[in-house]
């Protein structure tokens, strides 16, 4: 894939829920290793936004391409190339951390070893074995950002990552899906100091629509505070 | 033409030798089980075709056909027994593979409204009913291919009844048959435009309402697809 | 496509074995139901037709308990996105669903078949085990199947447990007459006699159809 293509390209896209619009006409570029940070109330489609790119979820209008691949018709070629942190944590709360890892690994054709490497990251390890019904929810949290990274993706794609995270755990999964991890991510993002100092680009949704949508260099935490208002 | 038919059905076929009069329930309730399974099994090829397509359209033709269809199997029943309770003096026979097959066949279907109304989301119950509709569909025929081979003999099959009886018993009985059949088109014509209409005007009047469209109260939740 | 069962079907036999929801559920029912026949019919003993249809009701109805558990693990804690976000055949999971389900089957039935010859039936079962474990692997494997696709169904909407009935009952009354009429022959006070093929063809034929119908439209119930 050459460098200029852009890592994330939507395409004024919509997308309805019965006759109600969660997203329309939603158009950006997102270049390879950028972050986008996406503002919003709660309900202006921020997560519809980010199922879509996660192939979760179909466009109804217009045009959506993750790494270079239009979906959804390639989206089987995206899939392993994508972490996805939503709300839920996408894990089974009967097995333990690892037995919920090691069932993703084989999913993704990723190694064991990968498995204890990456709970060691996330300082997991020690209760690597424990059912995820008896964690807390950070370390629940903790779990999800291993399995979001499991394969190494290329684009992360982070729903209010550090919800339920304290401060110590922050800085463990930094390097993972943080600024530093290399890797082109778009997350969600509901303060707008801490969220505009990660972005490159940011986009704030309201009722669907992209009010904002500018470099982060141009926005100032006063454009971003009044989605909410 | 269903006149033209009924007509018949009273002035033209003979009246059969040990049913009497009754058996004219024939012309009614025979016409009406093959238009309601075909219109099962339409109703499957829609949704096919819905599933490969996503045109929400399709969907509508499948539910339209669905719905009357199971209208008409109602009607069938309630025929049928009227007609079981005259000839053979009990309102419903076990024994008669092709009845208790009908009887599955309803049920199964009876389950189609509740299975769209329980859905929430509008494209999923669409897709769900579509994989129910096909589903089901298969069955219809599977189930009526097999009754046909392990043939009961109570009940009067159309085609014998119609290639030894009269040329009269025949003529009305396809006069029947294509008159439901008609009939059964026409209505779901008729409910198709309906529904259009009132999507229409829907659409019509959120514009009306402002530019906001979007946000116009939402519609009740409905089992019915949404265009 | 293989590897990515066989990592579900691991998983399933993991969850089960933790959490063990359905396979013991399923066992006690039937033997309740037994129970429930013994006072219902007010016989000690049952033979040929009568025995049969009990057997079929109630393993029946126990696989009703195994199809409504079936897929809400997957509904609960986002296990069809997990599954859906790798990139592998989506298929693959009405493959593992339809075994787990056929597997716990098997599991339920090789207590509740012994359970029901010792409580209820009339003439001894080993005379009659050879062809009875074939009916049992035949019906087993169109309970399977149409119980997975019924139960991905009903798994979206909100009355699930009366959507699981509702649906799969009428699907379900040609695998149960089938079994029920080429059981009955295996039971007959008599002893056992030869098992009716036509029975078991239709059985098959039945179990060959849906399984292909499910392995066609399964993947349309996955996606958003």
């Amino acid at each position: 894939m050459p460098d200029s293509q852009p890592a994330v390209s939507l395409r004024g896209v919509g997308r309805r829920y019965g006759e109600r619009v969660v997203l329309r006409d939603v158009t950006f570029d997102l270049a390879m290793g950028q972050t986008l940070v996406v503002f919003g109330p709660n309900g202006a489609g921020k997560t519809t936004l980010l199922r879509m790119l996660a192939t979760l979820l179909r466009a109804h209008r217009g045009e959506v391409s993750v790494l270079g691949r239009a979906l959804p018709d390639d989206g089987y070629a995206v899939r392993g190339q994508i972490g996805f942190l939503g709300h839920e944590p996408l894990l089974y709360r009967e097995l333990s951390g690892r037995e919920n890892l090691r069932f993703h690994a084989r999913l993704h054709g990723v190694l064991a070893t990968r498995v204890d490497k990456v709970l060691e990251a996330v300082g997991m390890a020690h209760r690597a074995d424990d059912p995820v019904a008896e964690c807390s929810r950070g370390m629940v949290q903790r779990l999800a950002v291993a399995r979001a990274v499991l394969h190494e993706p290329e684009l992360l794609l982070l729903d209010e990552p550090l919800a339920n995270l304290d401060p110590a755990a922050i800085t463990q999964v930094d390097p993972l899906i943080g600024a530093q991890s290399g890797r082109t991510r778009v997350l969600t993002s509901h303060d707008p100091a801490a969220g505009l100092a990660e972005a490159d680009l940011v986009l704030g949704l309201k009722g669907g629509r992209a009010e904002l949508l500018a470099p982060a260099a141009d926005v100032t935490t006063d454009q971003i505070a009044e989605l909410y208002a | 033409m269903l006149t033209t038919a009924f007509a018949l059905v009273f002035f033209y076929a003979p009246v059969d030798a040990d049913q009497g009069i009754i058996q004219k329930i024939f012309y009614v309730h025979v016409p009406l089980a093959i238009v309601a399974l075909c219109g099962f099994v339409a109703g499957g090829i829609f949704g096919l075709m819905h599933l490969r397509t996503r045109d929400r359209r399709w969907d509508m033709r499948s539910y339209v056909t669905i719905h009357l269809s199971i209208v008409l199997a109602v009607g069938v029943l309630i025929t049928g027994s009227i007609w079981a309770r005259a000839s053979w003096g009990q309102w419903f026979v076990w024994d008669e593979p092709m009845l208790v097959v009908f009887l599955i066949v309803f049920l199964l279907y009876a389950t189609y409204q509740p299975l769209r109304f329980s859905i929430e989301d509008p494209e999923k119950q669409s897709r769900y009913a579509s994989v129910f509709a096909i589903t089901a569909g298969a069955f219809v025929p599977l189930c009526f291919g097999a009754v046909r081979m392990a043939e009961g003999l109570t009940h009067p099959q159309a085609a014998t009844m119609t290639t030894s009886g009269p040329a009269s018993v025949s003529q009305t009985f396809l006069i029947s048959l294509i008159g439901m059949a008609l009939l059964f088109v026409t209505l779901c014509k008729y409910e198709m435009a309906s529904k259009n209409a009132t999507f229409k005007l829907r659409a019509l009047r959120r514009r009306l309402a402002g530019e906001d469209d979007d946000f116009a109260a939402p519609v009740a939740r409905s089992a019915a697809p949404q265009l | 496509m293989r590897g990515t069962v066989a990592a579900l079907l691991a998983k399933e036999l993991a969850l089960e074995l933790r959490t063990r929801e359905s396979v013991p559920a399923m066992v006690m029912f039937s033997i309740t139901t037994y129970v429930i026949f013994h006072f219902g019919l007010d016989a000690n003993t049952v033979d040929g037709d009568l025995a049969s249809g009990v057997l079929w009701v109630t393993l029946l109805f126990a696989a009703m308990l195994g199809v409504n558990r079936l897929f809400v693990a997957e509904h609960e804690q986002g296990g069809f996105d997990g599954f859906l976000l790798a990139p592998v055949d989506r298929t693959a999971m009405f493959v593992a669903k339809a075994i787990t389900l056929f597997g716990f089957l098997c599991v339920v039935e090789i207590v509740a078949v012994p359970a029901f010859a010792l409580l209820l039936l009339g003439p001894p079962l080993g005379q009659a085990l050879p062809g009875l474990i074939v009916v049992l692997l035949a019906a087993n494997i169109g309970i399977a199947v149409i119980g997975t696709l019924v139960a991905a169904l009903a798994i979206q909407t909100r009355a699930r447990d009366l959507m699981v009935a509702l649906l799969a009952l009428p699907l379900l009354v040609p695998v149960v007459l089938g079994a029920a009429r080429a059981t009955a022959p295996l039971l007959d006070h008599g002893g056992a006699q030869a098992l009716p093929g036509d029975w078991l063809a239709l059985l098959a034929l039945y179990d060959l159809l849906f399984a292909l119908i499910a392995y066609a439209i399964f993947d349309f119930l996955l996606e958003d």
